[in-house]
């Protein structure tokens, strides 16, 4: 189980960690104690992820650039 | 000069013509005849200097033609000429009457064939794959979600709608366009730039850098897609820390972009569908794994609850387990009053024989020996201290006898020392007073006598006998010579001194000229 806190975890590192935790306990070799702590880390990193696919937001702009730098952007209209 | 008869058909009378004169009508001959021409060959060398013109030979097997194509043409062109590319040039002929030399202006050149096209295609690959810029071990992984996407494609057209639209199907995603032109001259530096200028987007400002980049451009010829195999842009996607999916032309295009890039993608919208996963499907698949997460939780519980079931049916009863343990302890609990008892018992007789053999007398009987024996010691000490004092006062009284004789016979030897000593100082300060006396005396009548010789030998007293002392310049003369030379004389008496002149020519008289030791001390030689 990696130690790197689930809020600093993207979304593909925190769904295979959920999937590592699911699969420990569903072996059942887990100490009663330890397999509640795995719950809730379990439930942390599924919010997480849930979390991650609520910020869906189709935002579409188009770069201003000068001399090869991008400067700003504009809203794209009808695509 | 053929070209030239018909205007000159008299050889006699042919007309004159300057040479800009007849260097300007080749150029309208051959402008005229030559407008636009189509010329296949080689290309032979080529040469590109700071203007940004393009120099090159056309050539076949017989003949060569230099060619131009000036900077605004080689900017317009699809293809430039490479050494050695079998080309069809487009242009018109002219002439540069400045070294009487005739070109052709090449506005386009096509390669002859598309097997020429793809030579030069390889070649330029092969190039590059050699740099390394197409290693697998430089390939950058795809980010599973990324935020935010940036798209390199033209703003208008097909391709963006199709990307937008996949995007949005399967995960809606921050999505930043960088407009470029997708062929042309412009699109190599255009597109370049913009894979640089998206690398450029430092994290956390006011623009969020991509995670992911899609080079996208829709099917087209090979000449439409060629600003793809330009190395600028080959290179400005092998350079791209950002990692970069290409979507150019249709699945069979092959550009060389696509193998500079992080991933391929056949068309653009497979490129939208390779950079964001489906999220409904990963919503499906996080809450599959949430109620998997709940229910192994719930299971572990009721698994072990079971077991506890088991295991508790199986334990005996706890009567048993503590039935020869509480038996034990009433045995021993009987026994415990009874041992005490017997114990006690048995240390108070042996108390009780030992207190029987303790007595006063015995303490009384055993004080008195110590006391006889304390008493015996002091007696014995008592005559040893009074033997010891009695030798000592002996011993005093024998040295106290002798000691008033002996200082006596001392006082008596010191006061004698003392008396002769006063004596002979006495003799000695008698004779110290005496002795300087009669010397004094001896030296007295001593000096007497002396200082009558001297009266007796110094020139005062010659001098009262009638003699004088004759001086020149101070020093003492004593010779006529001397006097004859002299200035003037000082003659001394025995009462005064003169000053004489000695007369000039007068003959020194015959003597003896002694040296004079000067001063005026007595002169042994003035006594003759």
């Amino acid at each position: 189980m990696t130690e790197k806190p689930v809020a600093e975890m993207t979304f593909e590192e925190a769904m295979a960690a959920l999937e590592a935790v699911v699969g420990q306990l569903e072996r059942g070799d887990v100490a009663l104690e330890a397999s509640i702590a795995l719950y809730e880390r379990g439930a942390e990193l599924k919010k997480h992820c849930a979390d991650k696919l609520a910020q869906a937001e189709a935002r579409v702009e188009m770069i201003r650039a000068q001399e090869g730098r991008a400067v700003g952007t504009t809203p794209a209209e009808g695509l | 000069m053929d070209i030239f008869e018909d205007t000159a058909p008299a050889p006699g009378n042919q007309p004159e013509y300057t040479v800009s004169e007849l260097s300007g009508a080749v150029k309208r001959v051959i402008e005229g005849e030559f407008g636009l021409v189509r010329v296949r060959g080689e290309v032979g060398r080529v040469s590109r200097p700071s203007s940004g013109h393009l120099y090159f030979d056309l050539k076949d097997d017989r003949a060569v033609i230099a060619a131009v194509s000036w900077k605004g043409q080689v900017a317009r062109m699809q293809v430039r000429p490479e050494e050695g590319m079998e080309v069809v040039a487009t242009g018109r002929m002219t002439t540069f009457p400045g070294q009487s030399k005739y070109q052709l202006i090449v506005e386009d050149v096509a390669p002859a064939g598309a097997g020429a096209l793809m030579a030069m295609l390889e070649k330029r690959r092969a190039a590059l794959q050699a740099e390394g810029l197409f290693d697998p071990a430089r390939k950058k992984p795809i980010p599973y979600l990324p935020g935010v996407i940036g798209v390199v494609t033209s703003p208008s057209g097909a391709v963006i709608r199709d990307i937008l639209h996949r995007l949005r199907d399967r995960f809606p995603r921050h999505v930043l366009i960088w407009p470029v032109a997708v062929q042309g001259e412009k699109c190599a530096p255009e597109v370049a730039a913009a894979i640089r200028g998206f690398n450029a987007i430092e994290p956390g400002g006011p623009i969020p850098r991509p995670d992911v980049l899609i080079v996208a451009r829709g099917g087209g010829s090979m000449e439409d897609l060629w600003g793809f195999n330009e190395e600028i842009v080959v290179r400005a996607a092998a350079a791209s820390p950002i990692p970069l999916i290409s979507a150019v032309g249709h699945e069979t295009d092959t550009t060389l972009i696509d193998f500079a890039a992080d991933l391929r993608a056949p068309t653009p919208t497979a490129a939208a569908e390779l950079a964001v996963p489906v999220r409904l499907e990963l919503l499906a698949t996080n809450d599959a794994l949430g109620a998997r997460l709940s229910q192994a939780l719930a299971r572990g519980f009721q698994l072990r609850g079971q077991r506890m079931r088991d295991l508790a049916r199986a334990l005996p009863r706890p009567e048993s387990l503590t039935g020869t343990a509480r038996q034990r302890l009433d045995a021993a609990e009987g026994r415990l009053a009874g041992a005490l008892g017997l114990m006690a018992a048995r240390k108070r007789s042996g108390f009780e024989a030992v207190a029987g053999r303790l007595r006063p007398e015995t303490l009384a009987g055993y004080l008195d020996r110590r006391r006889e024996a304390v008493t015996a010691r002091l007696a014995r000490l008592e005559s040893a201290v009074q033997r010891r004092t009695d030798h000592a006062h002996a011993r005093f009284d024998k040295w106290a006898s002798r000691l008033a004789p002996a200082l006596a016979r001392l006082i008596g030897d010191q006061a004698r020392i003392a008396r002769e000593g006063r004596q002979r100082l006495a003799t000695l300060e008698a004779r110290l007073d005496a002795a300087p006396r009669a010397r004094l005396q001896v030296l007295s009548q001593r000096l007497a006598a002396l200082d009558r010789t001297r009266q007796t030998l110094g020139h005062a007293e010659t001098l009262k006998r009638g003699f004088a002392v004759v001086r020149a310049d101070g020093a003492v003369v004593t010779s006529a010579a001397g006097a004859a030379r002299a200035v003037a004389l000082d003659i001394e008496f025995a009462d005064g001194r003169v000053a004489a002149v000695p007369v000039k020519g007068a003959a020194p008289p015959a003597g003896r000229s002694r040296k004079s030791d000067g001063g005026g001390g007595p002169d042994q030689g003035s006594l003759f």
